[in-house]
């Protein structure tokens, strides 16, 4: 894959930054012209990402996630999401609709469902000895695209 | 985040609006709660029109709120939820326990 452009930083697992995270990922993808629900999807799936790892990868101390984001010339988002916390133990199980290791705390185990539903491709990997990768994939769609050659053309 | 509640006819509207996450979601709790306990309403309505972002953080915020009401026989109905925030709804069949209706804050 060629990239056209490509980010990284590295974020301390407070949950505020959850939201900056998100907010950083979406301005970044912007430059494709994404559909308002394009970007919408996007956020929702960075967000769950690091909410796993402000929740699960790092439950008792502060660590360190890094976010990589790489634009694709055929128009397709890449977002790379390392940890390097606990880790998982069964990704298979993780992945399961509703499947929580924190029911008590009103959890719904959801994450992965939704970032499978908001994205193209979801993989999921260990990072080295310890923590997780989560690797996201979403291809825009041209309609943005044409919309502004339409424009530059009137 | 801001969450606002007016009772309008035996039903109590809490508007929840900004953005619903983890690093919101326990004053979310917390908030609607106090607002939930307070209340004399026969049904409650979540108003999620001036809701920016919500992930499946929310459902977790949500359904804790519904098992909460069920006990004292008070349904929970949804209102105006975005696109995002819809979907993750069907997804988790969370409309078969806290309906949507159309209807949201007068």
């Amino acid at each position: 894959m060629n990239f056209i452009n490509e980010m990284n930083m590295t974020i301390q697992s407070h949950s505020i930054n959850e939201g900056f995270a998100r907010s950083v990922v979406a301005a970044f993808c912007v430059q494709l012209n994404p559909s308002l629900d394009e970007i919408a999807d996007i956020k929702t799936a960075v967000s769950e990402a690091v909410t796993n790892c402000v929740v699960h990868a790092y439950p008792d101390c502060v660590g360190e996630i890094a976010v990589w984001v790489g634009l694709g010339e055929d128009r397709t988002v890449h977002i790379k999401i390392s940890d390097f916390g606990v880790g998982i133990e069964d990704f298979n199980l993780a992945r399961e609709p509703f499947f929580t290791t924190k029911a008590s705390e009103e959890r719904a185990g959801m994450g992965f469902t939704v970032m499978e539903s908001f994205m193209d491709e979801v993989t999921v990997c260990k990072n080295g000895e310890k923590g997780v990768i989560v690797y996201l994939v979403k291809k825009l769609s041209n309609v943005a695209k044409k919309a502004q050659s339409r424009q530059a053309n009137d | 985040m801001q969450i606002n509640a007016k009772i309008y006819q035996d039903t109590l509207y809490i508007q929840i609006a900004g953005e619903l996450d983890e690093h919101t979601a326990n004053y979310a709790k917390m908030t609607i709660d106090n607002q939930l306990d307070e209340a004399e309403c026969k049904q409650v309505v979540m108003d999620l029109s001036n809701l920016e972002f919500m992930d499946s953080t929310g459902i977790g915020v949500l359904m804790g709120r519904y098992k909460k009401m069920k006990q004292r026989g008070i349904p929970i109905f949804i209102a105006n939820p975005s696109v995002q925030a819809d979907k993750i709804f069907r997804m988790t069949a969370l409309y078969e326990v806290m309906p949507k209706v159309k209807e949201g804050v007068r």
